[in-house]
């Protein structure tokens, strides 16, 4: 019952909130906001406790029976059951946990607006749905908190719903993640109709039996559709390319959302989904090889792009896009558990960076362009100190948590079956744009001269900044925390050890610096920006920066072929083809009716002629 | 009896509601609302005490009506028809409630008609002599008619006559086939007969039944409707008053679903096997099309009534799929669909009260006046695009999941819709409640709170806890 806690507290908490949204003041909702946030966090770590105590290492509870799904083999139930294993496990820890920070930091730096109350709600929502997601013991259920968690996503997106801007940027990614869950869906009709389940726990004993007798055509094809369809939900949710246009403009919600949903849980819901089901993809290695191909191209197109942007919002949006990337890329070489630990790491950084770029955002009045910062060492010590820290992790340099987890993923690629040099290469490359972007990001902001004129104006909250410094904390130790995976995630057969060039380690080790060097060299105008900031500006101004900076014209593509198109045909037949053709019968029968009155007009004249032609006519036609 | 008491006590209710509102006004509401509720729990009352196995048709009344013709008043009940008249019953009830304040003239009238269409939409439910069935169809058609023709929008004459013309032309073909299945009975048995049971039961060469079935099915496709005899269907909506679209989106529609369950398919099952390619693929065609039409529409209700075209689509390709899991899918897309388009013409007809305008250009930013009517937008939206949770939902998915095992490619190009809804869902709703404020409106009151909130309810109740239809088994 423990485990079905877990999200009762959020989903009460969202209850209340939304109920008397307008009666509560600042404390109260803060409190229960919060508060509900931290007991989940409090249960989830007694679970993730127990688990570690249980013989199995795994937990499951069934609340109630949903609905039955019938196939010629029989019924399958489908229930609100949920399902802990390692896996799960570390999701819901990162999801309460740096979920329980985010919403400490949000309370305050949300304080002054006016729709608070309906701010926290949502956010309890979306830890509700997230939890779900992570938890459900079948695909419905996880359908059911992934489709939750994208509206949440749209919400808060939306939630300064009266620029229209940001109303159009919620309605992209609702509709841009959409396409990628429909395509999740087809997945499990088809997995139902082969398999005549979907249950997890179930498919996930079906599955490994079918790879020792595996002879079948028809089946290995159904197969191969399943995993490309689910890799489609999945590169959805997680903003990977071809579907990954949404995310950039996703930064038009509040900060603490983009720290939330954007970078640390929701995002990194695709990752799940692959891990949760990799029984299917290991017996589909074609698709992992596609999987890791599209990591390594996501993490690199997104890390050019991250090379232009001057919103430090959208840098670190592409890096975001990128670093999961690398655990796409993870997945795809069979290493699950170096993929979920760079999540666990990434949702650490990703935050705390996201988290301190709003302090300062807020701090300097709302101004999120990089070419107007600049000098922040000087003028906020604390921010600068916690982002240098993030920076550290996000750049993997040694001891960092970044520096475990991305390791961890590359000294798998090179020997896996399915990744192989040419991968590993791009993740050295990636390694190396990241640094690079990284750096470029902090002298523009923080170096220099100040290119602002107005008083910084921090928060100093001691709450919001013990939420910043616990991250600061897990994102430098984070890399220490062990994971037990070895039980969901056995030996993975496309991982042989062969032997391996012995400078593998040390490239990979060194590329960062080798970055930050190139940067320092590279990026010296930036770093040494005075307040006249055209010098800067002048060299940003090349076709190519602004292509990447517009994220290298995928929207553009589907602007023209298929959102143009689809508005073309919705308003060229607005008035319903259909309808038209109805219609015509009434414009037939009207026109006889025309006829027929102007015919009878009482005009002596018009019957005497009338009466004339008709004779005439009348005798030729007996004549001939 | 009970039933027929029932009806007779509904239309009587509706006359005296008309009489007592000359005399006293405001009456009218109350009193319907009344006989609405006490006859409900009538019905309620007698459907649990009842001790019949409602899983098969049971016959409750017979009697000899037109001796000549051998046409019966017969009337029976099963699981189907009593989830529908239950329908029907919670509907008419919001019917009255909506209406409360926004019928302002001929109010005893307006009532008459509503309580008729009513009592009309009932006997459509449980009549199973074929000529009694056309009797109450035509019944729950004129009613409706007048309800659009006196207290619709700006254009209602025109609307009104183009539901009625499509509804009375189609219904024409009906008969014809009516009339045939009748005259063959006399031929196979030498008696006249329009007994469904008697129907039932006569053998019947493949070549005739298509063409019978044809005549049937074109009536019910065009009361469901389907994509290409739609075209009623948007001006109806549009233009009826808010009490008029409810009941029309809510009940009318699942009147020609019904049809198309009782008359068509087990009436005629070979024929309906051969001809349920042609049906799926129209549904799979209202599906998308209705969905890309409901995006283009401006019109808050227009909109709604293409959406609810693109949902009929899935009840229609569920039932030409044969198979058990989507027949389940499909009778619960029926009541899902019935509460969630009820309540967002509800919510159209709150917003109309509000602004005088269904444009979707004269609205927008009306959260930041009407948060609760947002919330409550953006639930039934939702419910709209088959958000996990709500009715819908479960609809939708055991509909895709039993028709992906029979025909794949239907299943497939029928989910592209999830995609589209969300395009219409986002229109309707961010058009309305987020940008910039254009003008600022009343939340809602208690009455209409209290309207949206029980569809919501009933909406997250099918939606978590399906069990409560699926285990009944519809006669599927």
């Amino acid at each position: 019952m423990l485990l079905a806690s877990v999200m009762l507290y959020p989903l009460l908490s969202f209850l209340f909130l939304v109920s008397f949204a307008k009666k509560l003041s600042w404390p109260t909702v803060a409190t229960i906001s919060v508060a509900s946030i931290g007991l989940s966090a409090l249960a989830s770590g007694l679970l993730v406790w127990q688990l570690s105590a249980s013989d199995n290492q795994l937990l499951t509870v069934t609340l109630w029976h949903w609905f039955d799904l019938n196939s010629h083999s029989g019924s399958s139930a489908v229930n609100i059951g949920f399902y802990l294993d390692g896996l799960s496990g570390v999701m819901i820890s990162v999801v309460t946990g740096v979920g329980f920070l985010i919403h400490l930091f949000a309370a305050i730096y949300m304080k002054a607006d006016k729709n608070f109350a309906r701010f926290m709600a949502y956010m309890n929502l979306f830890i509700f749905a997230m939890l779900i997601l992570v938890l459900a013991d079948n695909l419905v259920l996880l359908y059911l908190g992934w489709e939750g968690v994208g509206l949440c996503s749209f919400l808060l997106i939306g939630f300064w719903y009266q620029e229209k801007s940001n109303v159009l940027a919620a309605r992209k990614a609702f509709i841009v993640t959409r396409v990628g869950d429909t395509s999740m869906a087809i997945a499990l009709f088809l997995l139902f109709s082969t398999f005549g389940t979907l249950d997890i726990e179930l498919l996930s004993s079906v599955l490994p039996v079918i790879n020792g007798a595996d002879t079948d055509a028809v089946l290995d094809d159904k197969l191969y559709w399943i995993a490309l369809l689910l890799l489609g939900g999945a590169v959805g949710k997680s903003a990977q390319l071809p579907l990954q246009t949404w995310l950039p403009d996703a930064m038009a919600g509040p900060t603490p959302v983009s720290a939330l949903i954007h970078a640390a849980t929701m995002v990194t819901a695709g990752v799940y989904l692959i891990a949760r089901l990799h029984h299917v993809f290991l017996l589909t290695p074609e698709v992992m090889h596609y999987i890791a191909w599209l990591g390594a191209i996501t993490l690199l197109l997104a890390g050019v792009a991250a090379l232009a942007q001057n919103d430090i919002k959208r840098v670190l949006a592409y890096s975001t896009m990128s670093q999961i990337g690398y655990m796409m890329l993870a997945l795809g070489a069979g290493a699950w558990s170096a993929g979920a630990f760079h999540l666990m790491t990434h949702a650490f950084f990703k935050a705390l960076l996201f988290l301190t770029a709003g302090s300062i955002i807020y701090a300097l009045h709302h101004q999120q362009n990089l070419f107007k910062m600049g000098g922040l060492l000087q003028k906020a010590p604390f921010e600068s100190a916690l982002f240098i820290i993030g920076l550290i992790c996000l750049m993997a340099l040694p001891g960092s948590s970044g520096f475990f987890s991305k390791e961890a993923i590359i000294a798998q690629l090179w020997s896996s079956d399915t990744a192989g040099p040419m991968l590993w290469w791009c993740a050295i490359l990636g390694a190396l744009l990241t640094s690079l972007y990284s750096c470029r990001l902090f002298f523009l902001g923080f170096l220099g001269r100040a290119r602002f004129s107005a008083p910084i104006q921090a928060e100093k909250h001691i709450l919001l900044r013990a939420a910043l410094v616990a991250l600061a904390i897990l994102s430098l130790l984070g890399g220490l925390i062990p994971l037990e995976l070895s039980l969901v995630f056995p030996n993975s057969v496309v991982l042989a050890s062969k032997n391996e060039p012995s400078w593998l380690h040390t490239v990979a080790i060194l590329t960062p610096f080798i970055g930050i060097l190139a940067a320092w060299l590279y990026f010296k105008p930036y770093r040494l920006a005075s307040s006249d900031n055209k010098q800067v500006l002048g060299m940003h101004n090349g076709k190519l920066a602004q292509f990447c900076q517009q994220g290298l014209g995928f929207d553009s593509v589907y602007n023209t072929f298929i959102v143009q198109p689809y508005m073309w045909l919705a308003k060229r037949n607005k008035n319903d083809i259909f309808d038209q053709i109805m219609m015509l019968n009434t414009w037939y029968v009207g026109l006889w009716h025309d006829a027929i009155i102007m015919v009878q007009n009482g005009s002596l004249r018009w019957y005497l002629a009338a009466f004339g032609i008709a004779i005439l006519l009348l005798t030729g036609v007996i004549l001939l | 009896m009970t039933l027929s008491v029932i009806m007779l006590a509904l239309v009587l209710t509706g006359a005296i509601a008309w009489w007592a509102e000359r005399h006293w006004q405001g009456s009218a509401k109350w009193l319907s609302l009344l006989g609405l509720t006490l006859l409900a729990t009538v019905f309620a009352v007698f459907i649990t005490s009842a001790n019949h196995d409602f899983a098969q048709l049971q016959v409750l009344t017979r009697v000899m009506w037109i001796a000549t013709f051998n046409i019966e008043y017969s009337i029976a009940i099963d699981q189907l028809s009593i989830l529908l008249i239950a329908l029907t019953w919670l509907l008419a009830i919001i019917c009255v409630l909506i209406s409360w304040r926004e019928i302002k003239h001929k109010v005893g009238f307006y009532y008459f008609n509503l309580l008729l269409t009513v009592a009309g939409i009932i006997g459509v439910f449980i009549a199973v002599d074929l000529f009694l069935f056309f009797f109450f169809w035509e019944v729950m058609l004129l009613p409706m008619t007048a309800i659009i023709a006196i207290w619709g929008h700006e254009n209602r004459r025109f609307a009104a006559l183009k539901f009625f013309i499509f509804t009375q032309v189609s219904s024409l073909l009906m008969l014809v086939a009516i009339i045939g299945f009748a005259y063959f009975h006399l031929l196979q048995t030498g008696l006249l007969s329009f007994y469904y049971l008697d129907w039932r039961a006569l053998p019947m060469p493949l070549a005739m039944s298509q063409y019978l079935m044809l005549g049937f099915f074109i009536a019910f496709a065009v009361k469901l409707p389907s994509v290409p005899v739609h075209t009623w269907l948007p001006d109806a909506h549009t233009q009826a008053p808010t009490a008029g679209s409810v009941l029309l989106a809510g009940v009318l529609l699942k009147t020609g679903a019904y049809g198309l369950i009782r008359f068509v398919i087990f009436l005629f099952p070979e024929a309906s096997v051969q001809f349920a390619p042609v049906a799926a693929t129209l549904a799979v065609v209202s599906i998308l099309y209705g969905a890309k039409m409901a995006f283009a529409q401006q019109d808050f209700k227009r909109l709604i009534a293409y959406s609810s075209i693109s949902h009929m689509g899935f009840v229609m390709l569920a039932l030409f799929a044969f198979n058990s899991m989507a027949y389940q899918g499909a009778i619960v897309t029926m009541v899902a669909h019935g509460l969630s388009s009820a309540a967002l013409f509800c919510l159209a007809g709150m917003i109309y009260q509000r602004i005088h305008s269904r444009s979707l250009i004269a609205m927008g930013g009306f959260w930041r006046s009407a948060p609760r009517m947002g919330g409550f937008t953006l639930a039934f939206a939702c419910a709209a695009f088959g958000l996990p949770g709500l009715g819908n939902f479960i609809g939708e998915f055991l509909i895709l999941v039993g028709v992906f095992q029979v025909q794949a490619e239907f299943a497939i190009v029928a989910a592209l819709a999830l995609v589209a809804s969300a395009v219409y869902g986002m229109v309707l709703f961010q058009g309305s409640f987020q940008g910039p404020a254009k003008c600022e409106v009343i939340d809602l009151q208690r009455r209409e709170v209290a309207i949206c909130s029980a569809l919501l309810l009933l909406l997250l109740l099918l939606g978590c806890y399906p069990t409560l239809l699926l285990k009944f088994s519809f006669g599927g």
